[in-house]
């Protein structure tokens, strides 16, 4: 029984809000790039790098980035993650990567892209930022950017849908 | 994602999907090969084994890179000849490595069907790197990801393998995964040296190697075994070259852009001609990283965690 | 000691009966077969009476199996004729000919002896020696025939090798007629199969594994009924496998040449190459299993008469040695406890009647041998295999009697099995 959360219409405030917080936060947009984690990050960050252009008249970087790699339940699953593209589009040394996913739980996503990030060089900075947190961590992690805190419980499932891949924007709650 | 089996016996065990999925994440560990830190953690942990019971070095080597590259521990048991005579069965140098915690192990084996036999009476997952006659799975597929590479897909291509089918691993190998994936496929060689009964597989058979060539995308050059010779197969290798060796003139023959692939070592002016192996056309090399890329991916697609 | 088979389904080609019979046994010897209920002269017995109730199954003269090595003496690690012939009792086998391939081989007087007297100290069944054509099977110098027929052989053979000297094998087709024995001829030309392990065609070239071609077999039963021709001797065709070969031997015999047979194995009319394709040693034999036209043409001889007799070619190998790579695997087949449920699937699919199938498994290899055996005339050896048809049952390698777990029929589902075997008058009854 799926429960729509949020619609385009304030999916697009949330974006608008990160997108000022992370030009206040950096004071500006030098030396940053995006980078979204395959699959769900990755529409977000090319929405917001175009936000950042709209606002600040300025090119970020987007780059996509695969975790299947660096997850730490490889050995404890039947089948292996599917390995997809990565493509920083970023130099990445004494840059300020923002890492962008669409929903933060546990954290272990986030924990293996900073593993991987670290294995392409040395960042000034790592910075989150997410569209959804629905809580739950499992590890130390904390987003910079969240578009909306969301409490759930660990039966529920929280979906965002994009544009980008036929329907509509939307958040659901399964 | 997974591959069916617990095991890489052959192409003949593999159905499309399989050799699919295989491909695309050899395509996907290329991107990796392309950067600094050429090593991701996936397999950390894990070990795998080389059982080699005839002497590689660039198979073995390629497979070692590729789990290291992902972070396998590796062990190479290189066997001799002679403790394959007088020692240990097969069966048990086996059970032993799979008792020293091997979770995959890969297996180059003069008699064919060593694989098959290792993958029933192992828990381990079983790779199979040549097996006498038989099959050398990866090397097809790497052939494949390098004609895909190439020519954008496999299906509706005119593929020519050129020498000792008989005798060559590679050849069949390569037969079946064409054939499954719906590209033609002929067979260029001596009568002594290309079995007749192979047209019930579906292929074309040429002993005239000008007319076997005509439309051709990719020619697949194999490696002559000079020992052949000296047992009637073909009367000296300057008759063989002239016959079936790989020139330039040859070579315009075919289709426009045709590619030129050898699994190597190559024996130059013998099947194929210095200018044609060092040319533009010639995908050589690209094999070679090709020749990685998949053996990672078969690695990392057979670590699931079985049962 | 008396013994009543009662009420089973009697099937005796040499008295020309089927049908519901009793079956008395004394002493050691069939006494009678009678209808049904009916008494000698109205009186009671004396004596002890076993009764075996065989009411719904068949009652068979013992079967006869004129192939089987029992690898004693020198390979008793694979089986002894201790095990061997209590495997042939529990199949339902009552008189086997073991060959001579042993070590020594037995190309002499003394190792007949030496397996004749094993046999009746620790056999379980009547085993027949069968002596070797050449000294040492080298195929260079005839064995001593007589001496060694009168030690006890009934025939001669090379068996698990070939002669491949033509005049070696003209010599032993002659010599042979002096005792009207035959001689069992394992038909292979060694140089076209060579290094072979599986039929040569598409799938062996498919698995990568070299090729016996079905030439290697035909060529040399051409061959040896051509010597047969030339001599006038008796010749006996072992292990046909071929549809050739088949033929060949159907157009000799039409030619007239009336000294020759033919026996075939159960795996030629049951299984085919396919079995191979998995590199499963169990399926390694030699002749290699063939083609389906092949075993379908062996049907057909067995059916038309050109295939005289069922004999398995009981290989048995110790388990490490067959499981290994294929091509260092030895060859064989442990037949002995599955000849009577593969069989019988050719009376299930029409191919030979039933009394065709006692005539294969029973008489015919016994008159080849020249054994008195495959009868149950009246005051013949109390040999009988009580064999129930109605049950189905799943082989089981493991546990076969035999030391010889190689079988490539381990799971299948059969509905023949003896029930009872009764062998020299001794009773053995089976689960």
């Amino acid at each position: 029984m799926a429960k729509k959360l949020l619609d385009k219409k304030d999916i697009d405030r949330m974006i608008t809000r990160m997108t000022h917080e992370i030009i206040e936060r950096n004071k500006g947009t030098r030396s940053l790039c995006l980078v979204g984690i395959q699959r769900g990050g990755v529409y977000l960050a090319r929405r917001l790098s175009a936000k950042l252009k709209e606002i600040e008249r300025k090119n970020v970087p987007v780059g996509t980035l695969d975790i299947a790699l660096y997850r730490d339940d490889i050995n404890v699953r039947k089948e292996q993650p599917v390995v997809r593209r990565t493509e920083l589009n970023c130099a990445v040394d004494n840059e300020k990567v923002v890492l962008v996913d669409d929903v933060l739980f546990t954290g272990r996503s986030i924990r293996a892209a900073m593993d991987a990030i670290m294995d392409f060089g040395r960042p000034a900075a790592i910075q989150l930022a997410v569209l959804v947190d629905r809580g739950h961590r499992e590890l130390p992690i904390k987003a910079d950017f969240v578009g909306k805190n969301i409490p759930t419980s660990l039966s529920e499932t929280v979906r965002v849908q994009f544009e980008e891949e036929g329907g509509e924007d939307r958040v659901i709650l399964e | 994602m997974s591959l069916k089996s617990k095991d890489l016996t052959g192409i003949k065990e593999l159905d499309t999907e399989d050799i699919e999925l295989i491909l695309d994440t050899a395509a996907g560990f290329k991107d990796v090969l392309g950067r600094d830190i050429k090593k991701v953690p996936a397999l950390r942990g894990k070990t795998a084994v080389n059982l080699f019971y005839e002497p590689s070095t660039r198979t073995r080597t390629s497979f070692e890179l590729a789990a290291k590259r992902l972070s396998t521990d590796v062990v190479n048991f290189s066997v001799s000849t002679s403790s394959v005579v007088k020692g240990e069965s097969l069966r048990d140098t086996a059970l032993t490595i799979q008792a020293l915690g091997a979770a995959l192990i890969i297996v180059r084996h003069p008699c064919s069907g060593a694989p098959h036999f290792l993958a029933r009476h192992l828990e381990a997952s079983v790779i199979n790197a040549g097996d006498g006659t038989d099959e050398h799975p990866t090397q097809a597929l790497l052939d494949l990801l390098t004609m895909r590479e190439k020519r954008g897909g496999i299906k509706g291509l005119e593929v020519a393998i050129v020498g000792d089918i008989l005798h060559s691993r590679v050849a069949k190998s390569n037969i079946y995964a064409l054939l499954k994936l719906g590209a033609g496929v002929r067979l260029i060689g001596p009568p002594t040296l290309v079995p007749s009964c192979m047209e019930e597989l579906g292929v074309r058979i040429f002993s005239d190697m000008d007319a076997g060539l005509e439309d051709v995308d990719i020619i697949m050059m194999l490696r002559i075994q000079m020992e052949r010779q000296g047992k009637g197969f073909f009367p000296s290798k300057e008759e063989y070259f002239k016959n079936w060796g790989l020139t330039a003139r040859r070579l315009m023959l075919a289709r426009k852009n045709a590619v030129v692939m050898h699994p190597g070592p190559m024996n130059r002016g013998v099947e194929i001609a210095s200018d044609v192996a060092d040319g533009r056309r010639s995908a050589i090399l690209e094999q070679v990283t090709n020749g990685l890329a998949v053996r990672m991916a078969v690695l990392y697609l057979l670590s699931g965690v079985k049962g | 000691m008396r013994v009543l088979i009662a009420e089973g389904r009697v099937i005796d080609p040499s008295q020309g009966i089927d049908g519901v019979r009793d079956v008395v046994i004394e002493d050691g010897k069939i006494k009678e077969v009678r209808e049904r209920g009916k008494r000698e002269g109205g009186k009671k017995a004396g004596g002890s009476r076993n009764v075996i109730a065989a009411e719904g199954m068949l009652v068979l003269p013992g079967l006869v199996d004129m192939h089987v090595h029992l690898r004693e003496p020198g390979f008793e690690y694979k089986e002894t004729i201790k095990t061997g012939t209590a495997a042939a009792l529990r199949g339902g086998i009552t008189s086997v000919c073991c060959m001579p391939n042993t070590n020594p081989v037995n190309d002499n007087s003394s190792v007949t002896e030496f397996i004749r007297k094993r046999a009746m100290q620790e056999g379980a069944c009547s085993v027949f020696p069968v002596g070797a054509i050449t000294k040492g099977q080298r195929g260079e110098e005839l064995a001593e025939f007589t001496m060694m027929y009168e030690a006890g052989c009934m025939a001669f053979s090379d068996d698990g090798r070939p002669v491949t000297d033509g005049m070696i094998m003209r010599r032993a087709l002659e010599y042979s007629k002096i005792l009207g024995a035959p001689v069992i001829s394992h038909c292979e030309d060694l140089s076209l199969s060579a290094g072979g392990v599986m039929n040569e065609g598409l799938l062996s070239v498919t698995l990568g594994l070299k090729g016996i071609p079905s030439q290697a077999e035909e060529i040399m039963v051409a061959r040896d009924i051509a010597l047969a021709e030339l001599t006038g001797g008796r010749l006996h065709i072992a292990h046909v496998s071929t549809a050739r070969s088949v033929e060949i031997i159907r157009a000799a015999k039409k030619r007239g040449i009336a000294d020759i047979t033919a026996e075939t194995c159960p795996h030629y009319f049951s299984i085919t190459e396919e079995a191979v394709r998995n590199y499963d040693t169990n399926a390694r034999v030699n002749p290699p299993l063939r083609r389906k036209r092949d075993v379908e043409a062996i049907m057909e001889g067995l059916r038309d008469g050109t295939i005289d007799a069922i004999a398995t070619d009981h290989a048995p190998h110790h388990m490490d040695e067959k499981q290994r790579e294929f091509d260092l695997a030895p060859s064989g087949i442990s037949g002995l406890e599955t000849s009577i449920g593969l069989s019988m699937r050719l009376v299930d699919d029409g191919v030979l009647s039933l009394m065709q199938l006692v005539e294969k498994m029973a008489f015919n290899p016994s008159a080849i041998a020249g054994l008195s055996k495959g009868t149950l005339k009246p005051g013949s050896d109390a040999d009988v295999t009580i064999v129930d048809t109605k049950t189905e049952y799943s082989v089981d390698a493991a546990r076969f009697v035999s030391k010889g777990k190689n079988s490539p029929f381990d799971s299948w589902v059969l509905h023949a099995r003896p029930a009872v075997t009764i062998c020299n008058g001794k009773v053995h009854r089976w689960e």
